[in-house]
Order: C-alpha cells, then structure tokens, then sequence
C-alpha cells in the first residue's frame, strides 16, 4: 500500500481546506477586487498593495503574525474568546483563516483584472435597459468575467494546497486536525520514510501539472467563445 | 461618488410640460465645460448638432442620466428627471430611456435574441407596447436572432443595438452617432431603417451626430453645439438657413427643402418634384419613385446662381422663380450668401460679391435661381 491511513486524512484535509478556503475567497475578494477595479479613491493603491502583500512576504511572516494575534492575547484571540469559541490557533478554523489571508492576492488579482477589462460599457448598457446595478452585476458582469473566475478559483485552491509555512506556524501538525499533505511530506522526511514521502510528493506534482493545464487550456479557450 | 443623504422620491414626478423636452445641464471638467439649456419638441427626431468636442455626447449622456451633471434640469414630457434645486436625480435604470451607443455596446455573452429580450423583460407587461417581432422586423434583423454579438457585422451590430432600445417602449430615444463608426455602404444600410422608426414610431429622438447630410436627411429640430454651448436651436430648416452660424461659413452651406413626386419619364429617367406652396419643379435624374410620394431634397449654395431672367436654350434643368429675402458678406468679403424663397421653401445660393452688385440685388427681388444639382435625402 503506497499510502497510509495518515496520508489519506492528510490528502481529505487538504482538499477539504483548499475548497473551503476557495468559496470564502470568492465570497471575500468578488467585492474587495470589484471595488479596486472601480474605484478612483486615493485608498486604492494602498489597500491593493497590502491584498498583493501575501505574494512577496516569507510564508513564516504571515504565519508568525497570525499566530500572535489569534493566540489568548491577541486581538482576534480576545476576540474569539469572548465570544465564547476559545482561541483559533491549532484548529482547523485557525487554519481557513490564515490560507484565506496566504491566498488572498491569487484571488482578488484576476478579478480585478478581469472586472477591469469589462470596463463600464456593458453597465452603462445595462443600465439604460432598466437593470438596477445589482441586477446588472449578476446578468452582465459575472457572466463577462467568467473566464477571470474560473482563473481566480483555480489559482486560489492551488495554491492553498500547496501551503506550508503558514499552516506549520499556525496549525502545527496536529494528525486529521491541522496534518495537511505538505506537512506529511515533511514528516515523511524528517522521520527518513522517503517511499512514503515520494508518493506524496509526486502525486501533488501531477496535481499542480494537472491544474496548471486546464488554466492554460481555459486560457486559450477564452479567444474562442469571445 | 458621494452617496445622496436625501431619499429620492419613490415615484418619478409629474410636471407640466407635456409635448416638449426642457434640459439644463452644467458639467464641468478640468478641461471642458458643458453648459447648455435646450428646449426641444417632444415628437420628431432632434439632432444634436457640433464638430468633436463640441459636447454632444456629455449632453446626451445628462439626459440619459449616465453622467450626473453639478447643476440640472430635466423634464421629458411631463416627466421630472432630474432638478438638482429640488435634489432630484433619477438614476439611468429608473429613467424611461432608449440609448443607442456609438458602437453598439451589445453583450458579448448574449445571443442578439437575449440582447433584445434584455431590456424588454425588464419593463412591465403593461407597459410594452413594442412587440419583440415587430422591432426585428422594423430593423431586418430576423436571420441574426441566434448569432451571437462578435459575429454580427457593423451595420448588423448597429440594427440590433436600435431595436434593443426600442424594445423598452422609451419615452426619448437617445441615439450617440449611431452610424459614426459605419462605412458609407453601411451606413446607406441602417439609414433606411432610422428614416422608418421616425415614421411608424412615435418616438421622440435625439440624435448626435457630426455629419451634416444625415442631420439634413433625418431631423425635423436642429441644435448647434459649439464648445459646449448652444450656438442655434431650432426648426431644421430654419436653423439650416440661419446665416449666422460658423458651420454656414464653410464650403457646405446647404438648404433642405420639401416637396412631392409629380412626375416622372421613365425615357429619360427623369424626376419631377413639385415645391409646396408653387407651380415650380425641381427635375433629377433618378430611380422611378410614385408619384404623390414625399420627398425631401439638399440643395448647396454653391449648386445655386441667380438670373434676372428666365433664361432660354441652357443645359441646366432647374430654373425656378425666387424672391430675394436678404444676404450676408462671407468672411472673403468676395462672396455673399443670399436667402431665397421659392414657393413656401428657402433655398440659399452663393454667388460673387461682383456679380450680387451687378444684378443690383434688393430685397424682395424677384428673380430666378438656377439650380445646378440637386440630391435626394429621404426616398422610401
């Protein structure tokens, strides 16, 4: 058997994290890159560098700092405990938060590239055949930008499974809890198992190839039906 | 943006005002102004009326209500759009508009069936009196219902952009250049149609455009805009004749005139127009039309001379009796521009100063205008 009990909890978790983290994303960064691609405020330069942050700042920073401010005395931690839910750091809670804060940049950017490129033609059009901006949003802007969603849902889940630094600071290790894939790999090699550890490693490969294939395809795709 | 404190009123409020358009608009950027007050009939087609720049389009996306201008006013038929005193403001969605872009502006992702039904859906049942069928057939646009946008040529793309409009039942049509970015062969294609929505709709239209020919063959109301203010306003003819206009100056001095189809000799293809208000015919080589038919025909000033005379044995075909109305230098100070009457129609010829003091033109002369070629605008 290639894989163990371990491996396969650790591969559910990842996926289950990566999906998870995936819609938030969705559900976060539609309005975040909506309004930075619409926007004419002084705050949009800013606040789109602080979304693309993620992309240049060491894994561990991230991790390091999410660690602190989700532990007893930090201010999400104050916060979580108020509420009653104890402190979020080594849960699986813990562990959307930060993989949502790690792959926020992969998201926000190819929608506000894509919201960008639509521009405020078709709006305007909607507009003058009696479409409230909301309704123009759901009938004309998702259906123009679908090609920059499927990108942005694709890069989102992909990188998040491919997270590491983040979760080994903030979720540890902690078997079907916090354990995700990249981890397992890790300690596959740190304990000298590497039959186990090139398994692993070598289906996230073909799992990234594979992901990375059908972007590019869509890519190419997109000419066609336009 | 700055989100509006006041709630705007849920219903659109009623003025009086019906049978006529009232706008004023003030937008100011850093490098234009648009300041303009327009009173306009509220039926027929309106042109808008200027070179590039001249504000046009600001001014036709104020009445649409895609641009909110610092100051206005804006009542359509009784309807109260915009007053900024009042803090009213009607956003675009609420205002019973058509707006045909420059260059379309379908969705890519709709079929031109779904581009249509778009607006259509939209408004109340009650409230459509435009069939789907019968603005595709208006607009000969039955074989493109399932193409999608991308793979409709211009003048197709155009057709379809006018029937969506239409198929909101708007109260004021707005139409930005609709055939600015068309070639000449398709423009004489979607013109036919544009000619059609004034006579079978009861629509009011206002159309922007640059090109003098169109604005000759569709308005019935002409604006001049200049640098962002209104330079003339009113009857197209009228304004068209209106010596005072920096457009007039140019080479492209025009009159427009209406008239009927008289008679016509399919031997030497031949077509007689007769002018309201006189026995006079204008006669041009043409396709065989109907007679009785109405046309309406352009006649520049430079194709125009005077004859104190009826002169004989002459190649020109039209001579036509005049009276003198008055004249005008041209900035050359070489040549004049002299206001005609022939019948109930004004026509306006171009001739040397040499020759206006030879002939001892005087107002009230009677005379004859020798008419050097004239060119068909509406034929349908």
């Amino acid at each position: 058997m290639p894989l163990t009990q371990a491996d396969f909890d650790a591969v559910l978790l990842t996926l289950e994290l990566a999906s998870l983290t995936t819609v938030l994303l969705l559900l976060i960064g539609t309005p975040i890159a909506w309004w930075l691609a619409r926007t004419g405020s002084w705050l949009k330069r800013p606040l789109g560098a602080i979304v693309a942050l993620p992309l240049v700042l060491p894994p561990t920073v991230i991790g390091f700092y999410l660690l602190v401010s989700m532990g007893p005395h930090g201010f999400i931690g104050q916060l979580t405990q108020s509420l009653g839910l104890g402190t979020l750091t080594f849960t699986f809670s813990g562990l959307v938060i930060g993989s949502v804060f790690y792959s926020l940049p992969f998201v926000v950017q190819p929608l506000q590239n894509a919201f960008e490129a639509i521009g405020r033609a078709p709006l305007e059009a909607a507009a003058t055949l009696r479409a409230n901006p909301w309704d123009a949003f759901f009938t004309v802007v998702l259906p123009l930008a679908k090609p920059g969603f499927l990108t942005a849902a694709i890069l989102g889940f992909a990188h998040t499974v491919g997270e590491f630094g983040v979760v080994l600071m903030i979720g540890g290790n902690i078997p079907g809890k916090t354990q995700v894939a990249s981890v397992q790999i890790y300690n596959h090699v740190e304990t000298m198992n590497y039959a186990q550890a090139h398994w692993l490693a070598g289906g996230m490969v073909a799992f990234s190839f594979i992901v990375l294939l059908a972007l590019y395809s869509g890519r190419s795709n997109k000419r066609v039906w336009q | 943006m700055i989100w509006p404190l006041r709630r705007q009123p849920a219903a659109i409020q009623a003025v009086a005002g019906l049978g006529e358009i009232r706008g004023r608009f003030k937008v100011e950027h850093a490098d234009f102004i648009l300041d303009v007050e327009l009173h306009l009939p509220g039926r027929g087609i309106s042109a808008l009326f200027g070179h590039s720049g001249s504000g046009k389009t600001s001014c036709l996306r104020c009445f649409a209500g895609l641009d909110q201008p610092s100051e206005g006013y804006l009542q359509v038929n009784g309807e109260l759009w915009q007053d900024s005193d009042q803090g009213i403001f009607v956003p675009a969605h609420k205002r019973s508009v058509g707006y045909v872009f420059q260059d379309a502006n379908l969705f890519a992702h709709l079929s031109v069936r779904r581009n249509l039904e778009y607006g259509h859906k939209r408004i109340p049942a009650a409230q459509r009196r435009i069939a789907l069928e019968q603005a595709v057939e208006l607009l000969g646009i039955g074989h493109l219902l399932e193409r999608l946008p991308g793979n409709l040529s211009g003048g197709e793309r155009q057709r379809v952009g006018i029937a969506r409009a239409l198929l909101t039942t708007p109260r004021l049509l707005l139409m930005d250049e609709p055939l600015a970015s068309l070639d000449l062969k398709r423009k004489l294609e979607v013109l036919p149609y544009l000619e059609r929505l004034h006579q079978e709709l009861d629509i009011p239209i206002l159309y922007v455009s640059h090109s003098p020919d169109e604005v000759a063959r569709l308005a019935d109301h002409l604006v001049v805009l200049e640098e962002g203010r209104v330079q003339a306003s009113g009857p197209l003819k009228e304004t068209l004749l209106r010596s005072d206009l920096p457009f007039m100056f140019e080479e492209d001095a025009e009159a427009v005139v209406d008239g009927s189809v008289s008679h016509y000799d399919p031997d030497y293809r031949l077509l007689s127009i007769r002018l309201s208000g006189t026995d006079a015919v204008l006669q041009l080589t043409h396709a065989p039309l109907p007679a009785g038919k109405p046309v309406r025909v352009k006649i520049k000033a430079r194709d125009v001379s005077l004859s104190l005379d009826q002169a004989e044995g002459t190649s020109l075909l039209n001579l036509l009796p005049a009276r003198v109305e008055h004249w005008l230098a041209l900035d050359n100070q070489a040549q004049m521009l002299v206001d005609l009457r022939v019948g109930d129609e004004r026509m306006i010829a171009r001739i040397t100063r040499y020759s206006f003091d030879r002939l001892g033109i005087h107002a009230q002369q009677a005379l004859w205008v020798q008419v050097k070629s004239v060119s068909l605008l509406a034929s349908d």
